[in-house]
This record gives C-alpha cells, structure tokens and sequence, in this order.
C-alpha cells in the first residue's frame, strides 16, 4: 500500500473557506473552518440546511460544483493537501484514503449493473486480478454483515430493499480501507429500525477497519450515539466543537445551546416545553461583521456585533465561537411556553372519532389482495391527541386516508363522528364531516399549491369548508394568519417567497380553516429543521388548548410522538399491536415490537442500552405470517402459539391494549427510552 | 432475460398487434368511409350519376362499410391488397417495390444520422454550458425544423444545379451497384438528415447530461475511476438507452417526410406511391401503402422496445411482472 | 437573493451536490430579454407578423396580377427578385406570402393546444383504465406519420382552409396530450390534490384550478414548439397540393409551382420563399428555446 503517512491526521481542515460564484459575486458558504480528525475517530458535523456541511464532504474530495470553488486554507486528507493534487494523485487520493457513502443509497449505486461488478470495480482499481475481484467483493459483503453476499453480487440494485442497498454503498467504500470514511445523511429516509441497524453496523466496522469518520447529518441523536467529537456548523462557521457527550450535556454556544431547547425529548404532554430559536440563518455573504449568530441570540450585546469571535479554546478539548461562552446558561427562554390542555375523557363524554373494525383491501393484478389495514377499532376523545408509531408500510397512512376519506374503507367497518357515522368517502359526506377532519402533511412545499398566494390557499379552505365568503372570509382569514403567528403582510405571498416554518404555517392555518374536530398530522415536522420544528409543535399545542381540537399524530420520531401525545398506538403489517395511554405504552409493560422500536431510537445524550435487534425484513402484506403477524421478527417469541393463534387485544382498566401472547409481567419495561430524564435534559429546560 | 423477458415479448406483442388492428380501422375510416362517394369523388361533380354507382359497385363501395372492412382485412391476412384503381393491376406489387426502395433510403438516412447525432448529442453534454453546447444546441434546434422541401431546394441547388457533384434524380440507371445506388441515394437522403438530427442530438445531450449528474457516476468518480471507464461504463450506458426509443419513433416521423422527399427527386418509393394515390383518388393503393406505413413503424418501435428492455435491468424485472 | 418583502425571506438552500449550490431567482422576462437567440427569433417572427398584416399596402406589385411578356424575369431595380413563370413579382408575392401561413398555423395550433390539454389532464388526473384507452388510441394516431393522417383526410374531404386547420389541429392534440399528461402525472403525487380533495373539491376544480396553473410553462412551450411544426406540416401540405391552393402568393405553394425551372437556372423564382419559410420556422423554434430555458430557471 502506497499510505506511507499514518502519523498525519485523518482529515485536517485548516483555516478552510469556500465560496461560490453566483451572478457575479462570490458567495461564502464555509468561513474559515478549522478541525482535525484522528485516525480511527468518530467525528460528527451537525447543522440545519444551508449551514454548508455537505459543502465540507464535496470540498474534502475535490467535487464541488463547477460554481464553487475552495477561497482559502487547506483541506488535507492523510497528510495530502487535496487542493494542490495533480489529476493521478487525486485519484490515487479518491481511490485509496477517502470513500464517501450519501444519503440516497439507491441512486448512488449504477441501476443498469450488477452489484457484483460494482463492487469488484474496487477492487480492480486497486489493481486485483479478474476472478480476486469479485471473491474479495463478495467477501467484502459478508464483512457487512449480508447474510447471503453471493445473491447480493448477482443483483441489480433496484432488487434489494433500501437497508440492503445501503450495506452495499458502505462495503464499497470499505473495500478500499479508507483512512476517512464520509458518511453524509446516511440513514435519512430510512426506517428508525433500519437506521439503528446502519449506525451500529458503522460503529462496529469503524472499530474492524480502523477508519476515521466524518458523519454529517442534522440528526443530533444520531450524531450522539456514533460520534465520540462533534463540530456545530451554523452559517458556513463551526461555531462549537469538543467531546459529543459533554457538548450535548452542556453547550458552550447560544446556537447549540438553542438547539437543544428545541428537541422534544424530556417528559411526556404537559412537561417542559420547547424553546425555539427566533429568525433565520443568513444567506452567504449577509452578516460581514461581528458573530453571525448576534441577529438571532438572545446573548447578543454590542461587542457581537462589532468584532466577529474568534473559536476560544475553553478547555477538556473544546471550543466555541461565542464571547460569552461563559455565559451561555443564562440563555433566555426565546418564546413563550404554550398552554396545554387535557383532553376530555369519561363515561359521559362522546368521543369525537370512533373507529370500529376499519379494514382496506387493496386488489393487486393477479387475483391478489394487499390488507393495508385490518380490523382497527380505537376512538379519539375531544382534544386529545393520539400519536401513531410503526415502520413504513404499517397501515398508518392508511388509516389516515380512510379517516379523512381519501380512501374508502371495505365494507363493515364505520366511522363515526361526534355518535354519527359518516360516509367513507370524502365527496360523499356532509359539509359539516368534511371541515371537521382536516389534515397538515408532511411536506409543505407539496402541499400547497405553489400557483397560489397565501391569500387564496387558506380563503379557498374557509370558502369551501365554512361556506362563506367576501368581507366575512377576508376577515376569517386575517385571524386565521394570526393564530398561526403570520401577517396580513404575507397574503399575497406565493409559498416558494416563504421559509419551510411559514409555509407550514400557512398548512396548519388551512387545517384550521373552520373549527376543525380531528386533524391528522401527517408527520408535521419531518421535513423542518430542528429550530423550526419546534416552533410548529408549539403552535400544534398552542392551537389544541385553545380550540379542543383533537389530533392524530403520525411520526416516526419518537421524541415527538411523546411530547404530544395523550395515548400512543403501535401498528405493524396493518394492524393494530399495541394502544394505551402514552406514559404506559412508552414505561412498558409494552409489546415486544414496542419495545424494539423504543430501543432503535437514538438519544442525544448518546447512552445507549442495549439494542433490540429485529430479524429479517418486514415481510409481505400480500402474504402475512399465520398467528401472531409480528412472530416472524419477534425476539421474544416463545411457543408454537405464537405462529397459529392471534393474540387478543384486551384492555386493561387504563384502557392498554397489547396483542401478544405473553402475560404482561413477562413483557418488557421502558429503559431510559428517548427523553428519560437525565443531566442535559434538566439543563436544557431551565 | 429468462421467462420474465418471455411475459414481456408476448404482452408487448399483443399490444402490437391490436395497435395494427386499430391503425386498420383508421386508416379504413379515412380511406373509404370518409370520402362518402367514392365513385363520385374519383369521377367528379359532372359525371354521370350511373357511372358513379358502376364505379361504386366496382369498388364495393355500395356495401355496408361493416361488410367491406371485414372483407378488406380478410383479403390483407392472405397478402391480397386489393385492385388498383387507377393502375386496372392488383397493389401488392407496387406497395413491395415502393416498400423495398423506401426501405434503402431510410437505411442510408439512418446509417448518417445515428452516429452524426448521438455523437454531437454527447459532445455537447461533454460542454455543457460552453459555447460548443450552445452552438450544438441551437444549430439542431433550428435544423430540425426546416420544412425537407426547403433544404432540399437548398442542397439540388448547391449540389446538384452548381456543383454538379451530385445527381438530381434520385432513380439510378439499371442493373446500378450498390455504390452507384448510394450515390445517387445521398442528396434525398439529406433533407430527413437535417430533420432527424436535431431530435436524436438533444436526447443524446440530455441522457448524458443526466447521467453525468447522477450520484452514480459521482460514486464512479469517487471510486478513482480513470475518466475513460467512468466515461463508457457508467455514463454513456444509461445516457443511450432513451435515445434508442427516440430513433424508433423517428423512423416513423422519417416515413412520413419521404412523402415529401421522393415527391421532389422523383424516387418510386412508398411515400410517392401513396402521395400519387391520394392525387389518383386511387383509395385501394392509398390504404395499403398507409397501413404498410404503420406497421413498419409499429415493428421499428417494438424492436427498439425489447432492445431498451434488454439494455434496462429494471425495466426488464417491471415488464415481465 | 435578499428579502423581498418584510417578513417573506427566501431560504438558501443546503449545497446541491453537483449542481449550482445556490439558486438565483430571476423574473422570467428577464432571462428572456438577455437571450440573443431568443430576442433574434422573437424579431423574425415579429417582421412576418406585420408582413402578414400589412405588406398587401406597402408591397411594389399586385402579388396576383401576372404580365406574360415579362416571365422568370431575373432580379432588377424594377422587380428586386425577379418574376415567376407567369410574370408575378417575387418580391411582392413573398411578403404577402406569410399571411395564409401565419393565419392557419396559429389557428391549428391554438385548437391542438387546447384540445390536447383538456385531453392530457383527463388522462394524468383520472389515470387508470380512462388513462389507458385513450393512450392506447393516441399510440394508434401517432403510429402513422403526421403528415399522412393530414394527407389521408385532406384526400377524403378536400382541401379547404378550415379543413386544414381542423385536421392539423387534431393531429396535434395527441402529442400536446402526452407533454400535458406527464406534466400532470407529476403534479397528481403532490400533496395539495388530496388536500383539495380533503375540503370536498371535486374533479373539475382539481384538474382546473388546482393543477392547470402549475403545469402552464410546459404547456406555453409545448405550443410556441407545435407553432414551428405547425408550420413546417402546413407548408409541406401546401407544397404537396394539399394545403393552401393558389393563386395564394403562400410560400410552399409558390415552391411547387416553381421548383420544376430550377434546374433552369431560374433560382430567384424559388429561393426567396425557401428562405422566408426556413427563417420563419427557425424564428419560432428559437423562441420556443428561449420560453423554455427561461421557464425552466
């Protein structure tokens, strides 16, 4: 091997800046970035988008677009200072000290070869002969842990799931014996399962391999469960650095500290509430003098704004761009803790929504059926919100569908609304179903019509859903801006002139167009930053104390399920496994798959217990397992039962509901799941 | 490609085949059931009214279109093309001659165009953004949509009328050579070249300016592959395979603008024969070479298919599903 | 890229890998303005309208009246471009020539672009089995060659100027039909059709209000595209006989009637209106280019 350097650091950014040209002017996305990775370190680089992260990892290689441009200091990789390479060197570079994994495994891999000639590309750069090649690709696939490497190798890639795809992207990159491996984003996308697979299966070939990492990504808890340093990017500067675990448990920079105020993690509904940080970052090239952060601190005095800080080194190996980083414990709260309220049970109260035995079939060509979902029955109580959990593929968009009537249900099941049942389809139910059941998605930049102002997307909703119109509709939809914390100012806006918050904004305003009754919220949050997110969810409690509103919460963000939540409800393969109040579906006794998911979900404290691992993939709904649908993965299955029986689902007096065989007081209990309470977590709240 | 290639060669053949069957249809609709009166619109407003019904049950024109389709389709399956009107002769001989000759054409169109397009496509996306991107792009741009009779006009007068170096006919002398037969093929050839061009260049670019974008190729580069193998084994692989689709249907475009090409130079082929049959009002020809059209350009697209299926890994697990 | 207004700020995005990191944002008439090809095609075009509009005041001659002792008379002071084999002066007739031209395409295509949007967005909205058949059917169309429909339907009606225009039309609406289906298709997945569907709205809003406003940049260049071929079908039929019929002083007709004397030597009776064709259908493909690369910024 021609790595005659192992005394030289992994990756050493010094004094790095990068700019790119745009109409004529050069715009800055990294300013003077400096850090060091060791050899064999984990190091991770968190940031909100446009924070320039993914600019580090294209700089570092040598693959900036053809606009962009390294200004200044150096980027070495191994001891060789990438920028002053010639075309052989660099590849010999590319080929040997650095691999790179990104964050679509499916379109970082050719579609129209076979994963066995891709992998042994590899291997014939490093110059292996014909048949070597592909024995050490596949070889190299069994070290990822793929249990059958020899299919793999004859697979084209569309042909293996999304996790499998992935360990392919990674074993390639391993192949070479990288000195740094670059992982940008590789998990997002993937399921929480799926996710907890990859960071483990990266933590244990980092230690095999010996390969320095730079892991980007905007998840702080994925950050924290691999990484033993972090660097925080915020406006193209790293603004803190140091040890991942100290760093979480006690910032040393507002940005970071404001970061962490915004994670939904400690306590359940009703606990402490999220902060968030008010602004936006500033675009390239905005903020000449001063910190960069000083617009949006609540620190900030007018030294911030005159002299830019340099990165104070303060100790046990940290560092922070912040002239009072002592200070930063007396960070103000930036916004007002919203109100909560508690939703209305009892023997007296109608529920709102009541579900009884919900199925949907779908047919397949070929005489096939698909049962995305089966025979749920669960009802919603007035402002209460349920928050529903599982993989992609477990029934919950379904069953949002069939709630909102976007998808009619199979015969013999009903829905029924404040004691009335409703039509399953949409066009076929009253005005006064349809404005009672309104939806935010996921994604606002789709959901809202980008032909249309603000004006006309929520006046259309009240149009429609509350009948009125003119001066009475005008005026609706001032107050509706109001409540969602927008302008008049921003009416004759098309979305594309907003930000991600205010157009969501502006989706949660529409749900509320005329006193809604049920609103699924469709993973409301999953496409914002961490800053904004937090925002949308205290609007989301703000709205539901004042209005009664009751939700459905569908997330994969177990932090955020809790935080919300009045009761949780777990679906594997359409059906529904687990339901009860929030506290006692989180602490346990809980069901197996519960407990599995719970498990998967970093932490940001960055402690982990011990990983339930599931086996196998999420098998076929067109064929379901017989039995238990969950005893082809479950760890704790126990007798032949648990293969011809299904489960019952009784509640117990707290209305917990598990369909598992086992007695409860052999079920699992809740560890320090997400968000128990730990030192960062009081810090953060105060 | 096993048995999933198999599933997707009978489906995509059956669709081939109704797609014929419903050309049929139209091309009978246009044919006979349109004009109404064929006897009176082939004799005129003047003839006499007993001639027209005699033209008219000649031409079995005065049966109920039903019954004459049905007896059209069952003459065509057992390679009988009907009676030439204008020519007292049956069709079938004059559609192969006409079929042969066109197909000699669109050969030498093809042999021209495919490399000159695909390789100025890729030359382009090679640059992109410089002023050879440009000059590419907008040079096929504008050529594609010159009329054929226009920059024929161009190129007799400039080959042909004042260099002399071509001839202006396009019929070669008996018992010619193949050469001789290029020779005299090149000029007709040139105005569907200039037409043709245009299409195949810009998807050529836009493949390959996709795939040279892609994060595969980025893993390839990353990979430290030379430039060369990134180049051809994971650029130009997936660029190609839309193009393939692009030539396809543009042997059916091709087809119609021989309509135009042959007219001017004069060359026997198939869109002469059906535009003199059209001039004729000689429905029978008209109709029988239309169809041979059609199904030509059927069988060019269902090859190009099975070859973009081969070429598509996916494609090719989709299709058979 | 800074605020436009108080309080609506326009996020940068994160670097796109392999793509310029950060977008600029420029009105489309901009862009438009700044394009020489564009600008160049917007001006041939311009100077065929108002020749189709006006030249029969300003033209020297009557581009009908023939004078048989003064035929494919070479170009002079007298005649700029010279007679045609009945004595017509060239000149005149070329620039009166654009005006049947430049009234049947614009017609053809205005019917083919409307047709085949209502039919593209029945397709893409409905999908399905609708979707099927009527692609099935459109694959059938456009298995035959354009300008042999044309011919075909020419043949069996007569060529008529509205018959021109309806037939052109109609071979137009499949493939204006295919572009606005795709668009459609790729709108149909966004989340704002099931939210329109979740406040009760029913089709024809959907397809109407909410889709067609998105999909108008493809569909504006799909019909500044079908004008130049609009063109180039209609000068072809003209040229085959089947189009404009004379006396028109219309170009593809004036090449018929002439290009036989070409090898005569007598090129002024056919060059000319070669030329007017050619830069008229490359005048309109250049700003078919410019819409679209502006439209897609």
């Amino acid at each position: 091997m021609t790595r005659t350097d192992t005394a030289s650091p992994a990756l050493e950014l010094d004094d790095l800046s990068v700019a790119y040209h745009v109409r004529g002017r050069d715009l800055p996305v990294l300013s003077n970035v400096t850090l060091t990775i060791r050899r064999g370190e984990a190091y991770g680089l968190v940031g909100e988008s446009g924070s320039g992260k993914s600019t580090v990892a294209l700089a570092l290689q040598r693959v900036l677009p053809a606009n962009g441009r390294i200004s200044g200091g150096h980027a070495r990789v191994a001891g060789k200072d990438v920028a002053t390479l010639g075309s052989a060197a660099l590849r010999q570079m590319r080929a040997r000290d650095v691999a790179m994994v990104f964050q679509d495994p499916g379109k970082a891999l050719n579609p129209s070869l076979t994963v066995g000639r891709q992998m042994a590309e590899v291997f014939e750069i490093l110059g292996a002969a014909g048949k070597e090649r592909y024995r050490r690709g596949e070889e190299m696939l069994g070290r990822v842990r793929i249990s059958d490497p020899a299919r793999v190798m004859a697979s084209f890639p569309h042909q293996l799931s999304g996790g499998m795809q992935q360990r392919v992207v990674i074993a390639m990159a391993l192949a070479k014996d990288p000195a740094l491996l670059i992982l940008d984003e590789p998990t997002t996308g993937l399921d929480a399962t799926i996710e907890a697979e990859v960071l483990d299966l990266v933590d244990t070939l980092r230690q095999e391999f010996g390969a320095a990492i730079l892991f980007i990504s905007h998840n702080l808890a994925a950050v924290a469960s691999l990484c033993s340093r972090v660097g925080v990017l915020y406006a193209g500067r790293l603004v803190e650095e140091g040890p991942a675990r100290a760093l979480f448990a006690d910032p040393r920079h507002p940005y970071t500290a404001g970061l962490l105020r915004c994670l939904p993690r400690a306590g359940f509904k009703g606990g402490p509430a999220l902060d968030n940080i008010p602004g936006f970052p500033p675009p390239p090239g905005s903020i000449t003098r001063g910190c960069v952060f000083a617009p949006r601190c609540g620190l900030a005095e007018e030294r911030c704004r005159a002299e830019e800080p340099p990165l104070y080194a303060i100790g046990s190996g940290r560092g922070s761009r912040c002239h009072f980083h002592d200070r930063v414990d007396d960070l103000p709260r930036m916004s007002e803790p919203p109100q909560v309220n508690s939703p209305e049970r009892g023997p007296n109260v109608e529920p709102v929504l009541k579900l009884e035995h919900l199925s949907k079939t779908y047919k397949l060509p070929g005489d096939r059926r698909v049962q995305a979902l089966r025979d749920v029955s669960l009802s919603l109580a007035p402002g209460e919100t349920l928050g529903l959990v599982g993989e992609s593929g477990s029934g919950k968009s379904t069953l949002a569908n069939l709630v909102l009537g976007l998808a009619e249900h199979d015969a013999g099941g009903r829905i029924s609304l404040d004691g009335t049942a409703i039509a399953p389809s949409v066009h076929a139910r009253p005005r006064e179903a349809v404005k009672s059941v309104q939806i935010v998605f996921q994604n606002p930049d789709s959901a809202l019509n980008r032909a249309h102002t603000v004006k006309h997307l929520i006046g259309r909703a009240v149009e429609r859903l509350a009948g009125v119109g003119g001066a009475e509709r005008d005026g609706r939809v001032k107050r509706l801006l109001e409540a969602v914390r927008l302008t008049p100012r921003q009416l004759p806006a098309k979305p594309r002139q907003l930000s991600g918050g205010m157009k969501q904004r502006v989706a949660v305003a529409r749900a509320f167009a005329a006193d809604p009754r049920v609103i699924v919220c469709d993973e409301p949050t999953s496409a914002l930053d961490v800053s904004v997110q937090s925002a949308i969810l205290n609007l989301l409690t703000e709205l539901q104390a004042e209005r009664q509103v009751s939700y459905i919460l569908i997330s994969h963000d177990l932090g955020v399920v809790r935080h919300l939540s009045d009761r949780i409800a777990v679906m594997y393969l359409g059906r529904l496994m687990e339901i009860g109040p929030a506290r006692s579906v989180l602490q346990g006794p809980h069901h197996p798959y519960t407990e599995a998911l719970l498990s998967a979900a970093p932490t940001v404290t960055g402690e982990r217990g011990t990983r339930i691992k599931l086996e196998g993939q999420i098998p076929s709904p067109v064929n379901p397992p017989t039995g238990c649908v969950f005893n082809t993965r479950c760890p704790r299955k126990f007798a032949k039962i648990c293969e011809t029986e299904e489960p019952g689902f009784a509640p117990d007096a707290e209305g917990h509901a598990i369909r598992c065989h086992l007695p409860r007081e052999k079920l699992g209990r809740g560890r320090t799941g997400p968000g128990a309470p730990a030192a960062a977590e009081t810090a953060a709240s105060g | 490609m096993g048995p999933a290639f198999g599933r997707f060669l009978l489906r995509r053949l059956g669709l081939s085949l109704l797609t014929l069957w419903l050309v049929s249809v139209v091309v009978f609709l246009g044919a006979q059931v349109l004009p109404g009166d064929p006897g009176r619109a082939i004799l005129g407003p003047l003839a006499d009214q007993r001639a027209v019904a005699a033209l008219n049950k000649e031409l079995g024109a005065d049966r109920p279109p039903v019954e004459v389709y049905v007896s059209w389709v069952g003459d065509m399956l057992k390679g009988d093309m009907g009676q030439s009107y204008a020519y007292r002769a049956p069709v079938a001989p004059f559609v192969g001659d006409a079929l042969v000759k066109s197909l000699k054409l669109v050969g030498v169109i093809f042999l021209i165009v495919v490399p000159l397009g695909v390789g100025a496509g890729v030359i382009a996306a090679l640059n992109a953004g410089r002023p050879l991107d440009r000059i590419i792009s907008v040079a096929s741009l504008s050529l594609t949509v010159i009329p054929e009779f226009v920059s024929a006009i161009a190129l007799i007068l400039v080959f042909a009328v004042i260099l002399r170096w071509l001839p202006l006919s396009a019929t070669w002398p008996e018992g010619a050579g193949p050469l001789t037969q290029l020779q005299y093929l090149i000029l007709p050839a040139l105005p569907l070249v200039i037409v043709l061009f245009g299409y195949i260049a810009r998807m050529a670019r836009a493949g390959t300016a996709e795939a040279l974008a892609s994060d595969y190729t980025r893993t390839a580069v990353l990979k430290g592959l030379p430039w060369r193998t990134v180049m051809t084994r994971h650029v130009l692989r997936n660029a190609l395979v839309p193009t393939i689709t692009v030539i396809a249907a543009q042997t059916g475009y091709a087809l119609g603008g021989l309509v135009v090409v042959e007219t001017l130079f004069r060359y026997q082929g198939i869109g002469n024969l059906v535009l003199s049959a059209a001039k004729a009002k000689d429905f029978a020809m008209l109709q029988a070479g239309i169809l041979t059209i059609g199904a030509f350009f059927i069988v060019a697209t269902l090859i190009a298919d099975c070859i973009t299926v081969m070429l598509n890994p996916r494609l090719r697990a989709e299709m058979g599903g | 890229m800074s605020a436009t207004a108080e309080g609506i700020e326009t996020p940068e995005g994160e670097a796109a890998p392999a793509g310029p990191a950060i977008r600029a944002e420029r009105s489309t008439l901009g862009i438009l303005l700044r394009s020489p090809a564009f600008l160049i095609g917007a001006g041939i075009v311009l100077f065929w309208a108002f020749c189709a509009a006006f030249a029969p005041a300003f033209v020297p001659y009557d581009p009908l009246a023939d004078d048989l002792l003064n035929t494919l008379a070479p170009p002079s002071a007298e005649h700029w471009f010279g007679t045609d084999q009945i004595g017509r002066d060239v000149f005149s007739r070329v620039l009166v020539g654009a005006r049947d031209i430049l009234t049947i395409a614009p017609l053809a295509t205005l019917l083919g672009t409307a047709l085949g949007t209502a039919v593209g967005l029945v397709m893409g909205y409905f999908g399905g089995w609708v979707d099927a058949i009527i692609g099935r059917l459109i694959e059938v169309l456009l298995s035959l060659p354009l300008i042999i429909v044309a011919l075909m339907v020419l043949v069996a009606l007569g060529p008529a100027t509205p018959t021109v225009i309806i037939v052109v039309g109609l071979v137009f609406t499949p493939l204006v039909a295919r572009t606005v289906r795709a668009a459609v298709l790729s709108e149909r997945h966004l989340d704002y059709v099931p939210a329109a569907a979740v406040r009760g709205e029913g089709a024809l809003h959907v397809m109407f209000v909410e889709i067609l406003p998105n999909i108008w940049p493809p569909i504006i260049v799909e019909a500044t595209v079908r004008l130049g071929y609009a063109i180039f079908t209609i000068a072809s039929l003209s040229f085959l006989g089947f189009g404009v019929q004379p006396p028109s002083p219309d170009w593809g007709l004036a090449i018929a009637e002439n290009y036989g004397v070409l090898v005569g030597g007598f090129w002024w009776t056919v060059v000319p209106a070669t030329v007017a064709t050619a830069s008229l259908v490359v005048g309109v493909n250049l700003v078919a280019e410019g819409l679209q690369r502006a439209l897609a910024e």
